[in-house]
């Protein structure tokens, strides 16, 4: 293929090679197959329909590109870029047939990004995929599909089709896609879905078949979206965070189908902050870090290793910030007592102490927003007792939380925080318009002061304060959501996820901004999965695993070592 | 595909060094395009039209949009917290009721009525928010359902007759009372020659601006519009605010149904029912005006004006009048075309 007439060729050739073309990070003109891959070697004269032959009866061992198999999946490179900023860099994955392959990584490491690619909604990449060692064109979902991609999405809701029953959804995409009689023949679609039932071994009678699809309980969705993937037989079955809504029961029907379907040589690419699924399900563990991949693990896994590649930036020592021995000094500004963070969770105890800044480390789930939103009165607490310096503290609305001077700074900005289209000032002004007003008018002089002031003090880029704030880098839109709420002092700053989606020079001035204000007395909250940037602002860290304290550490007690030990020990 | 390189590539990078002319004209095009249309027709009609130029041609026509156009201050205000306004129409309606079977039923002066049909509107509101607020029914659905309750029940009021003076009433006895002077004058009086009614839009337009983008309330509102989750982690009481802008809306469309009514001159049972669409109009071509995308006072009141023009415009040109629902839901279609087409395509 000519690297000087990419078009011609693309239109050409829409099934083979095309997407190599889009290289952001490797040279454009190199063919497929040229790198001499093992997993490439003998591919090109096969013709694309054949090679299902390929998975069936291969070994059972995890065998990240073994001589002489062709893994059903492959990434070469691939590597994808948003405004400026990598998302993946050059990863390179081979998922062999029969293998289920474990993908972790924090938010924001890449992973979505890597499951858009493979099922084809993202088509702006760089780098080539093969399916069954042939270059794959993944140009929709649909032509992923017909690769033998199937994805399974967190949302369940988004692969349910309410008003129809069990067996039109268990068949649905037949019937989207099926040619020719366009009447249902109610009977023929109920004899397809009994023959997924028995052969993926359901357990569903013909009266659940029949039932409209919003009388099944989650996990019965769940398991409907998953038959309906595996009735296609996929070459690749994607699970996003597939058990993220399931009780540990129903998990293991879960599993055992998963089981089921490694058995049947399908290759599962297996996405979860559940470290206990992945002990017990994957062949093979890989971790994201920042778009690149930095483990590759057989079994038996080591869990330090991964929790560290996945969530600490630097090696070696590190602690939280020294305290000189004053550490657990200062006035508890809140205490909680009996609360439990999760539904079901062990009833919890924490002081949270005012002059110094409180790190909380957990995974996703360990219930780190929970208390973040519970304390801001957002999902208020349902049992235990809070008191705020010394007097009872029950914000049964946000609004009561900030009159009381706690200040939450939520976890995704967008959804949560900012106003879309609206200028920087406003934005900042929000909390407290009131301040600003005199007899409910607006004082723009005085907004528009507290706009430049707020630029000014956090090192906020932008042309002004009446810049949009889409106009703003990431790191930029966080500082705004942290500014507005410093323009009153607040007695408790939460700061949930603060650093995520923000360069190194935000993250700073953002981290400074937060000592600064617990030396002034306040009590700072900074929660986050990922271990470096707690212990980079924390003078105490407290690690949570599913709901519970595990570990309330100062200074150099509060090692990263330590942390990184306990979250593991929690697998 | 390869074909698809840099256009697609970085969603909601605003770039600003891409301003190339095109995408200027097309700015000016959302901007001004309405503005433009709007001086365009006035200058076509004024030009072809001898008696259009006339200032009483004008005030009448300003007359008779400001229903409409109050009606849609409310409906602009419900539409800034991310709602719509159904039932202004019917709110308008109930208020012709309530005004006439205040004046001619009870034989009661003019300013009872005028607090009556207030009262009778705050309390439709009310009802609004009960439904959408605390109930959680969609606004559409809510106000929709409110729409055939009200109409409901203003038959109900008037046993489904028309309130005029002088008629009998069901226990055999003469209505002893009738629209007072000072009532009927609401629409038909003037201050300094220009017809009160008028003279109400234009107080209520500046109010309505003045509180939607100069206080603290207005801007919660929008805000409450834009992304009702932030809000409400900025301490807004996005209840309490939401359920304040259907109050508001509901007293403004009863405004407008105290105008209709001194229009009227009786409690005509089938008034306020063309109300509605033309209000929701109205706000709605209002969003189009400065490209804003969103709604705004200036715009609703600009809207109101601009469907006047061209009604009053084609009446004149000896169109007749049977034609105005299909002008003016073109009128619609092309603001919403600004509003949403073109403007998707600048910030995608």
């Amino acid at each position: 293929m000519s690297p000087t007439e990419p078009h011609a060729d693309a239109s050409a050739e829409t099934a083979v090679g095309a997407p190599e073309d889009m290289t952001v990070g490797t040279p454009p003109e190199r063919p497929a197959g040229a790198p001499g891959d093992t997993a490439v070697g003998a591919s090109p004269e096969r013709p694309a329909g054949a090679p299902e032959d390929t998975a069936v009866g291969t070994s059972p061992e995890p065998s990240a590109g073994a001589p002489g198999e062709t893994a059903a999946v492959s990434l070469r490179d691939v590597s994808m870029a948003f405004g400026g900023k990598t998302v993946l860099a050059s990863v390179s994955l081979d998922i062999a047939p029969g293998s289920v392959v474990a993908l972790l990584g924090a938010n924001g490491a890449g992973k979505s990004t890597l499951i858009k690619i493979l099922s084809g909604v993202r088509t702006d990449h760089g780098g080539q995929v093969l399916v069954s060692g042939e270059p794959a064109a993944l140009q929709s979902p649909l032509a992923a599909r017909r690769l033998g991609i199937q994805t399974v999405h967190q949302r369940i809701g988004e692969g349910i089709v309410p008003g129809l029953s069990v067996a039109e959804n268990l068949v649905f995409e037949e019937l989207a896609q099926r040619r020719g009689n366009p009447f249902l023949d109610g009977r023929r679609l109920l004899a397809r879905a009994r023959e997924i039932q028995s052969a993926l071994d359901l357990g569903w009678s013909d009266a659940l078949l029949r039932q409209d699809v919003t009388e099944l309980g989650i996990s019965d969705r769940q398991l409907l979206i998953l038959a309906r993937a595996l009735a296609t037989r996929p070459r690749l079955l994607i699970l996003d965070e597939p058990t993220s809504a399931l009780s540990a029961a129903e998990a293991e029907r879960l599993f055992a189908l998963v089981e089921r379907m490694r058995d049947d040589g399908i290759a599962v690419l297996y996405v979860s902050h559940r470290l206990g699924e992945i002990d017990a399900l994957a062949d093979r563990l890989v971790v994201l870090r920042d778009g690149r991949l930095t483990q590759d693990q057989a079994r038996p896994f080591d869990w330090d290793r991964a929790l560290r590649a996945m969530l600490a930036q630097e090696q070696g020592a590190g602690t939280a910030r020294p305290t000189d021995g004053n550490g657990g000094t200062g006035d508890v500004a809140v205490s909680l007592r009996g609360v439990p963070l999760l539904p079901g969770s062990a009833p919890q105890d924490l002081d949270i102490r005012a002059g110094e800044v409180t790190g909380v480390v957990g995974l996703l789930g360990a219930g780190k927003t929970e208390l973040a939103r519970g304390l801001f009165g957002a999902e208020p607490f349902t049992e235990g007792v809070v008191e705020l310096d010394g007097e009872p503290f029950r914000p049964r609305r946000p609004a009561d939380a900030i009159r009381r001077g706690v200040h939450l700074v939520p976890e995704d900005r967008h959804a949560d925080a900012l106003i879309p289209g609206w200028s920087l000032a406003r934005n900042i002004s929000l909390p407290f318009l009131r301040s600003l007003s005199k007899a409910g008018l607006v004082s723009h002089a005085k907004e528009d002061r507290q706009g430049r002031d707020t630029i000014e003090r956090l090192g906020i880029v932008a042309r002004d304060e009446h810049s949009t704030v889409e106009q703003l880098s990431g790191g930029n839109q966080q500082k705004v959501v942290v500014g507005r709420w410093l323009a009153e002092s607040p007695r408790v700053l939460i700061l949930d996820e603060p650093f995520r989606g923000v360069d190194i020079g935000a993250r700073r001035d953002i981290g400074r901004r937060a000592r600064a204000l617990a030396a002034d007395g306040s009590a700072v909250v900074v929660l986050s999965a990922d271990v470096d940037e707690v212990l980079e602002v924390a003078d105490r860290v407290v690690v949570l695993a599913a709901g519970e304290i595990r570990l309330d550490a100062y200074g150099e007690d509060a090692e990263r070592d330590r942390v990184i030990q306990t979250l593991s020990a929690s697998v | 595909m390869t074909t698809t390189q840099t256009a697609t590539a970085p969603p909601k990078t605003a770039n600003p060094s891409r301003a190339a002319a095109g995408p200027h004209i097309q700015n000016a095009i959302i901007k001004y395009g309405f503005i433009f249309v709007t001086v365009a027709l006035f200058a076509f009609f004024s030009l072809t039209e001898p008696s259009f130029r006339d200032s009483a041609t004008l005030l009448d026509t300003l007359r008779y949009v400001s229903v409409a156009a109050i009606l849609g201050l409310g409906v602009t205000l419900t539409m800034a917290v991310g709602g719509m306004d159904m039932s202004v129409g019917a709110v308008a309606g109930l208020g012709v009721t309530v005004a006439a079977k205040t004046m001619v039923t009870y034989n009661q002066v003019g300013a009872v009525a005028v607090i009556a049909v207030i009262a009778a509107g705050a309390l439709a509101g009310l009802l609004n928010a009960l439904l959408i607020v605390v109930l959680r029914i969609p606004d559409m659905l809510a106000t929709l359902g409110t729409m055939f309750v009200i109409q409901g029940t203003k038959l109900i009021l008037v046993d489904g007759q028309s309130i005029t003076p002088g008629m009998t009433l069901p226990d055999g006895t003469t209505a002893p009372g009738k629209f007072t002077d000072g009532f009927l004058s609401i629409d038909r009086g003037t201050v300094a020659g220009v017809p009160i009614s008028v003279v109400i839009f234009g107080v209520l337009t500046v109010a309505a601006w003045v509180f939607l983008a100069r206080t603290r309330w207005g801007r919660v509102l929008y805000a409450i519009g834009a992304n009702p989750e932030a809000s409400r982690l900025a301490g807004i009481r996005v209840g309490a605010y939401r359920a304040l802008a259907y109050v508001l809306s509901g007293v403004l469309a009863s405004v407008g149904g105290l105008i209709l009514a001194s229009r009227i001159g009786q409690g005509d049972v089938s008034a306020g029912t063309s109300q509605l669409l033309e209000a929701v109009a109205v706000a709605l071509v209002g969003t189009s005006v400065l490209g804003r995308g969103r709604p705004n006072v200036w715009g609703t009141a600009l809207g109101a004006v601009l469907i006047g023009i061209i009604t009053t415009g084609l009446t004149i040109k000896g169109l007749p009048y049977y034609t105005q629902d299909v002008v003016e839901g073109a009128v619609l279609i092309l603001a919403l075309v600004f509003s949403f087409t073109l403007s998707k395509r600048r910030t995608p």
